[in-house]
């Protein structure tokens, strides 16, 4: 363990299982499809930051993981305009978006 | 080498600022019981975000991920917000079904949390040869019009199914009720 903190790979994966983690836990947690969606984002954004550290210490070419993050933003931000569009259209025929109040296939 | 005494810790105060603000952010997008503060809590997280892809040598990275997250995706959840009313109500007196999910779900996630950790501190990570390019912005642009611009292109293709998708979702719904 030599040089800065910021140039140790083992900083930057631990922040992103953080974050992964945070963004498990949230998932099953809340209870709105919105705060499940945000804890996604979550999900998202530590696959990048684990994209981005191995990019930048162990890749040979340093475009690829950039290249790879910046599609990943893309998708998540279709997967939100989609997402969004569907609790919206929810909440229209339900009159709310909690989990526990879809329950119409529920036997 | 550096310009003035003190250079390198400076930059690792700001190192840990970002990474105080992406951990607290996350903590608070998941903890807040108003989605709003949720919401804000995620472009919090992408701000630190950003500060840590510069630090990894990514500045287009960084402007990126304040654009697409920050401005776009924050900004319309907080539209989503409006539209429907997300608040969790308050339970008088937390279940004990409830509690026992909520310490599955911390369990589970700590697992996960440790698991990971263990794995990358198990490791060395070193590189492997030599650099080919320098992974700078106009790398980036050369690698998207020559070696990646097809999934360019497909990305562009799903972002536009994506944005007719959702205009057509929305708008039967509209005329349904």
């Amino acid at each position: 363990m030599s040089g800065a903190l910021y140039d140790q790979p083992q900083v930057y994966l631990i922040v992103a299982a953080f974050l992964l983690a945070l963004g498990i836990y949230g998932l099953v947690r809340r209870r709105t499809l919105i705060g499940m969606l945000i804890a996604g984002e979550l999900i998202f954004s530590a696959a990048s930051l684990n994209f981005m550290a191995l990019n930048r210490f162990v890749a040979r070419d340093p475009v690829v993981g950039q290249v790879f993050v910046l599609f990943i933003m893309g998708l998540a931000a279709a997967e939100v305009a989609v997402a969004l569009s569907i609790i919206i259209a929810v909440y229209r025929n339900y009159r709310s978006i909690r989990t526990g109040d879809l329950a119409e296939l529920n036997g | 080498m550096t310009a003035f005494p003190g250079a390198e810790a400076i930059v690792n105060g700001v190192f840990i600022v970002c990474v105080l603000t992406t951990v607290l952010g996350g903590v608070l997008a998941v903890k807040s019981r108003r989605i709003i503060r949720g919401v804000c809590g995620l472009a919090i997280c992408c701000f630190g975000l950003a500060g840590l892809y510069y630090f990894l040598r990514s500045p287009f990275l960084a402007l990126m991920e304040i654009l697409i997250y920050v401005g776009a995706v924050c900004v319309t959840i907080v539209f989503a917000v409006m539209l429907a009313e997300p608040d969790e109500q308050l339970e008088n007196a937390p279940s004990r079904f409830s509690l026992v999910w909520g310490g599955g779900a911390a369990l589970v996630s700590l697992a996960v949390f440790a698991g990971i950790v263990c794995l990358g501190l198990g490791q060395q990570w070193v590189l492997s040869g030599d650099r080919t390019t320098d992974g700078s912005v106009a790398a980036i642009g050369r690698g998207l019009l020559t070696t990646y611009s097809m999934p360019f292109e497909l990305i562009s293709l799903v972002l536009l199914v994506a944005i007719l998708g959702a205009l057509a979702i929305a708008r039967y719904g509209r005329t349904k009720a």
